[in-house]
């Protein structure tokens, strides 16, 4: 495709950035320390922890990149870190 | 061309007087420029301003060493600013003073016109303001700007009775200058 | 025909062009330029969005982002103030946002001066703004005018700032056309944008550009600008038309015919120059109006014949010499080797230019004619007794 003057981008293409290759350590939930507080939905730079009512916390392998501060914020210490084996 | 350099103090209203000398020599169908020297002006600081009329565009926009005109806002500056810097042989020096041309004893081979500007400021506009009255004097002394000019361009800026009174000074001052009269 | 301060001709040019936002920060001496907007906006003589801000870097920030959305935007500003703006200015340029600012010539910090001369704008030379160096006041209203009608043509989309001599233009009066905003209008339309920010139709500019891409985005700035050399001429002859007024393209020569020596410079210095060659024989002038892009071939062309150039400029680099001659030079090396060239920096913080000063420099050319050069580059004016 030809480059449109000014750096000028159509909008939204993080989404077909898949950060989830970048990882290499993984968070994990511990789902009964869980307080429900939120932090983590709120800091993941990458918008890559999910809530609902049925699984509570998770995470979109996607696109969480591993930076762990979903578990350096974690009021209840319910989410860990661990290496990823690919 | 004809170049006017007016010494005053931050205040005066120097550069006020250049300005309305340019728009009055514009109105006698000259060309005319007009420019401070550029500064950081503060209250009672000596300043400089200049003004230039020709028949021809004025393309030249050095300042003016050898002026044809002096005009001196305030006896205050004599022995303190070299006003008399550049002035050409058969310029016209004009000082707002009380004093005769005899008793200030400047010599060079220029005329010397001195007015009390100050007092006519005082009893026509009722402020020791004294650039629109010098406007007035130095018209009636050089000629290089018209009166009905410099009435014009005064009343431009001042509306109302401010202006008719400045205009009333200005007329007094020329006129004292046309009957070669020192006052 | 009326006679107003360079700063409100500027001001009266910039209305004339309906801009949707301005934003400046006041530094002198482009204040008055500002004031005389601000009272436009606050008379409602000029319906426009005017934003004070806390800097320079704020102004043109705003400037961009109004830009971005589509608005003519405006803004002014001079030294430390225009180095302030330094990286907005590249973000304004490499987005394509055509900004049209004036540049008022200040010497740059330290020592402190808050008088004329070129660094300023010279050091905003590789920004990727268009510059456009005046002569007089006119020239710079004019300007003002031509320069939305550059920036915003659909093939050139860059930003453009018109260099004007803080003091020695802004804060003199003399007898201006000040035009009216039916011949504005029919002169230069509305800015109508290919690309624009709107919830709409949303977009994203100057995205992230990763080394396989980063070139390509430069290298269309380069060919943009290379589309403008032809743009500024011809808005310079459209302006010439509707307007009668005409100051050169890219250059301006001025008794060129049989000149062995060409005093080439830009900026508010070629008036007094003009009044001094007058009196000379064989001395022309050649005055640069566009800076960037810079006229490569018109320089060529116009110096085929001379014999000495003297480049006459305001500004130098530091551990070298006047910018202005080392692009004069190489623009003509390769091409024309016989001629005879030096160089000379004048007025820097505000030193009055006088004709002596050009005098001297006529004097030291005729000698570089007739013998060799001793002093390829030097400072003219300095006081020796301080150093
Ligand atoms: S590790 Fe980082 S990217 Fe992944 S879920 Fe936690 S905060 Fe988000
Ligand atoms: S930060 Fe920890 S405690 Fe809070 S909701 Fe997320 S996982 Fe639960």
């Amino acid at each position: 495709m030809k480059l449109r003057i000014g750096a000028i981008a159509d909008p939204g293409t993080s989404v077909v950035n898949l950060t989830g290759g970048w990882r290499t350590e993984i968070p994990r939930i511990t789902p009964e320390l869980c307080i429900r507080c939120f932090n983590c939905v709120i800091y993941c730079p990458e918008s890559a922890v999910k809530y609902s009512d049925k699984e509570g916390i998770y995470f979109d392998y996607d696109y969480c990149k591993g930076c762990g501060i979903c578990s350096n914020e974690c009021s209840g210490h319910a989410i860990y870190m661990e290496m990823e084996e690919k | 061309m004809k170049e006017l350099r007016i010494h005053g103090r931050g205040g005066q209203g120097s550069v006020t007087a250049a300005e309305l000398l340019a728009i009055a020599a514009f109105r006698d169908r000259k060309y005319s420029q007009a420019f401070p020297a550029f500064g950081a002006e503060r209250r009672g600081a000596p300043v400089m301003a200049f003004m230039r009329v020709d028949d021809e565009p004025i393309r030249i926009r050095s300042q003016v060493y050898e002026p044809d005109y002096v005009m001196v806002q305030d006896a205050s500056l004599i022995g303190v600013v070299d006003f008399m810097s550049g002035l050409k042989d058969g310029g016209i020096l004009l000082i707002n003073t009380p004093k005769s041309p005899e008793e200030l004893g400047l010599k060079g081979n220029f005329t010397l016109r001195t007015i009390n500007a100050t007092a006519i400021a005082k009893e026509m506009i009722g402020r020791p303001i004294v650039n629109t009255t010098m406007m007035g004097a130095f018209a009636g002394v050089t000629g290089a700007v018209s009166l009905h000019a410099v009435i014009y361009a005064v009343k431009e800026r001042f509306r109302g009775v401010a202006g008719d009174n400045n205009a009333k000074a200005i007329k007094r001052a020329y006129d004292l200058m046309i009957e070669g009269v020192s006052s | 025909m009326q006679v107003v301060e360079g700063s409100y001709a500027i001001a009266h040019a910039v209305k004339r062009c309906r801009p949707d936002v301005i934003s400046a920060y006041p530094i002198t001496p482009q204040t008055h330029i500002v004031e005389d907007l601000a009272q436009f906006v606050a008379d409602g003589e000029l319906e426009c969005e005017f934003v004070p801000v806390d800097s320079e870097h704020s102004a043109m920030s705003v400037a961009l982002g109004a830009s971005a959305v589509g608005a003519r935007a405006y803004s002014a500003s001079t030294s430390q103030g225009l180095a302030l703006m330094w990286e907005v200015l590249y973000n304004v340029s490499g987005m394509r946002l055509p900004v049209v600012m004036t540049a008022v010539n200040r010497a740059m910090s330290a020592p402190l001066s808050i008088w004329n001369d070129q660094q300023d704008t010279i050091g905003a030379r590789d920004s990727g703004w268009i510059q456009i160096y005046v002569e007089d006041i006119q020239e710079a209203h004019d300007a003002m005018i031509q320069g939305y009608k550059i920036a915003e043509s659909k093939d050139v989309m860059l930003p453009l700032m018109v260099c004007a001599d803080g003091f020695i233009l802004t804060h003199t009066y003399e007898p201006v056309v000040l035009a009216e905003q039916i011949e504005v209008d029919d002169f230069l339309p509305p800015y109508e944008p290919e690309y624009f920010l709107s919830v709409d139709n949303p977009l994203s500019f100057g995205c992230f550009a990763e080394p396989d891409k980063y070139m390509e985005f430069r290298y269309m700035q380069h060919e943009a600008m290379d589309r403008a050399r032809i743009k500024i001429k011809e808005v310079a002859d459209e302006f010439g038309k509707a307007f009668g007024r005409y100051y050169g393209g890219l250059i301006e020569g001025y008794n060129l015919d049989g000149a062995e020596i060409v005093l080439l410079t830009f900026g508010s210095i070629i008036g007094t120059i003009k009044e001094v060659v007058d009196r000379e024989k064989n001395v022309g002038i050649l005055k640069i109006r566009s800076y960037r892009p810079f006229p490569l071939v018109e320089i060529r062309d116009a110096l085929k014949d001379a014999k000495v150039v003297a480049v006459i400029e305001k500004d130098f680099s530091a551990g070298f010499e006047g910018a202005l001659f080392t692009d004069v030079k190489a623009a003509l090396y390769n091409h024309i080797n016989d001629l005879k060239m030096l160089g000379f920096v004048v007025g820097l913080g505000g030193r009055d230019v006088r004709a002596d000063d050009i005098l001297e420099i006529i004097k030291r050319s005729k000698s570089a004619m007739d013998g060799g050069i001793t002093d390829e580059w030097q400072f003219i004016g300095l006081r020796g007794e301080l150093l």
